[in-house]
């Protein structure tokens, strides 16, 4: 009993404390609870996502909308910066493999480098910054427009319509993104090894896939299945509670960027570690 | 135009409220609205910006949750009511916003049929085209059936809104400043829509406005909402007539405006 009004005690005072932190104009604190606040949310957004996305109806044609949308229309930017990180790493890489007398391990560092990391983590990056970006203004402006309870009042459930079908179209997506980033990369690498030393493009993929294990292939898409799903949830979790008018709208898409990226980095070390850990064995 | 008068229409209450009490933090909106809505008649809500007209709306159509009092609409609860049945309650309803909240990625063919298709999964194309035909036609905009809302003038955007609400046939309607922003002639022109809408659909509703204009030539009974109550609830002329100084000051400084 005593432990229950000792605890029961220790919560009232958090509260006031909080309450009176909430009152005042101390930035830092404030910034602090909205944080946790932002957390409690976050989760229940996640909770209403895994509890809508198994139930009917499904709004395929809204997906294969979001789907062409998040994947076809950025086709363009990933090709461009693929090719581009292609060519660049592995012009700077070469002086030092040469250095070692190691040149002919270029395609190996490189296909080595596209699969397991920089395939997944800049096209990552990429769509967090076009697609999340996009996701988080799109559904704060229908949010601050009245246009999100607009559904709502005609009995369309507009998480449903909004929310899901725009993280399904990202987590599926993703993947596929990656694999075409990975691939545009070795190309661009393929021309750059080619320039020097006139490899042929099945040399150049054999060599570049042998220090390749199935695991690292898997652990590549997986890790997208991750982004693609971060990047959506956060977009949208950043419109769908946009506040405060057409300065919510830049706001919203400003923090999904930077949160996702945020979250993007912190999933890529854990992923890191237990593909680590798994390769040990 | 002539429209009928309170003792015209039966008297069957479609939406009552009591006791309802809404604030946002320490702002107290709502102290203690009682509200009856009787079926077939316009009701308009005056007041200032501010006053918690919209607010009012926005509990009764479930999209805000009341702190106190009951809010029954067509004999349902609607606080109380679960995510199924507030769904289906909506279909009954139509809420027409201020800025009229259509969707701007979709052609206006797709803002009228996005909730029918939806809901009434059983209509063929046809009759859903024809459906989109007939209360485009009602509004008097068919031709810009397959327009965005971006290529509408301020006037014609209302109309689609009020238009996507009447596909679905809702008896109770309810406008949020339906008028705000838009020229005299075409203030007109909605408050006739308002009316037009009232008689072809036999619809209830409830206007929310501060122009005295729509209020006049829409409202069957009107209300003063002020300081979170309604200072008077009456016929146009005996809201009008009232020595309120409160009610006064407000048509004053309308008429001066």
């Amino acid at each position: 009993m005593n432990i229950r009004k000792s605890a029961t005690r220790i919560i009232n005072i958090l509260y006031l404390t909080l309450k009176k932190r909430r009152s005042g104009n101390d930035l830092f604190t404030k910034q602090i609870d909205s944080f946790f606040v932002d957390v409690y949310k976050i989760h229940q957004f996640l909770a209403r996502f895994f509890k809508e996305v198994f139930q009917r109806p499904v709004e395929f044609r809204e997906i294969v909308r979001q789907c062409f949308e998040v994947g076809f229309k950025s086709i363009p930017l990933i090709t461009l910066t693929g090719f581009v990180i292609g060519i660049v790493f592995t012009k700077q890489s070469r002086p030092s493999l040469v250095s070692f007398g190691a040149a002919s391990w270029l395609p190996s560092l490189i296909g080595i480098a596209f699969v397991r990391a920089i395939g997944p983590m800049v096209t990552a990056l990429i769509a967090a910054g076009k697609v999340g970006s996009n996701i988080g203004a799109e559904l704060a402006s229908m949010k601050v427009t009245e246009q999100i309870d607009a559904m709502d009042v005609s009995a369309v459930n507009p998480f449903k319509f909004l929310v899901v079908t725009r993280v399904l179209a990202t987590t599926i997506m993703l993947p596929v993104l990656m694999v075409y980033c990975t691939f545009v990369g070795l190309l661009g690498s393929y021309l750059n090894v080619h320039a020097n030393e006139l490899t042929s493009f099945i040399t150049f993929i054999e060599s570049a896939f042998s220090s390749i294990s199935f695991i690292d292939i898997w652990s590549a898409v997986i890790r997208s299945f991750f982004y693609g799903f971060t990047i959506g949830i956060v977009g949208c979790y950043r419109g769908f509670h946009a506040i405060n008018g057409t300065q919510g709208v830049g706001k919203a898409a400003n923090r999904a960027v930077v949160f996702s990226m945020f979250l993007i980095f912190a999933e890529e070390l854990v992923a890191v570690q237990i593909t680590s850990w798994i390769n040990s064995f | 135009m002539v429209k009928n008068s309170t003792e015209d229409i039966k008297k069957e209450v479609v939406i009552s409220i009591r006791g309802l009490f809404k604030s946002f933090g320490d702002l107290e909106v709502l102290k203690g609205i009682d509200l009856d809505v009787i079926k077939g008649e316009n009701f308009v809500v005056l007041g200032r910006s501010g006053s918690g007209k919209s607010v009012l709306i926005k509990i009764i159509a479930g999209l805000l949750k009341p702190d106190l009092g009951l809010v029954n609409v067509l004999g349902l609860e609607v606080d109380k009511l679960n995510v199924k049945d507030l769904h289906a309650l909506r279909l009954k309803m139509g809420f027409i916003f201020q800025s009229s909240a259509l969707y701007d990625s979709m052609t206006i063919k797709e803002n009228l049929e996005f909730s029918m298709i939806r809901n009434y999964k059983k209509k063929t194309a046809k009759e859903v085209n024809n459906a989109i035909e007939e209360v485009l036609d009602a509004v008097g905009l068919l031709e810009k059936i397959n327009e965005m809302p971006s290529d509408l003038s301020g006037g014609q955007v209302k109309r689609i809104g009020i238009a996507r609400t009447l596909i679905m046939r809702p008896e109770i309607m309810l406008y949020d400043e339906p008028t705000a922003g838009l020229d005299p002639i075409t203030c007109t022109e909605i408050n006739e829509l308002i009316n037009e809408v009232q008689r072809r659909y036999n619809t209830s509703s409830i206007i929310i406005t501060h122009d005295l204009t729509c209020a006049k030539s829409t409202g069957h009974r009107i209300a003063m909402l002020q300081d979170g109550n309604f200072l008077k609830v009456g016929s146009f002329e005996e809201v009008f007539e009232t020595e309120d100084i409160r009610i006064k000051s407000f048509f004053d400084y309308n008429f001066i405006q």
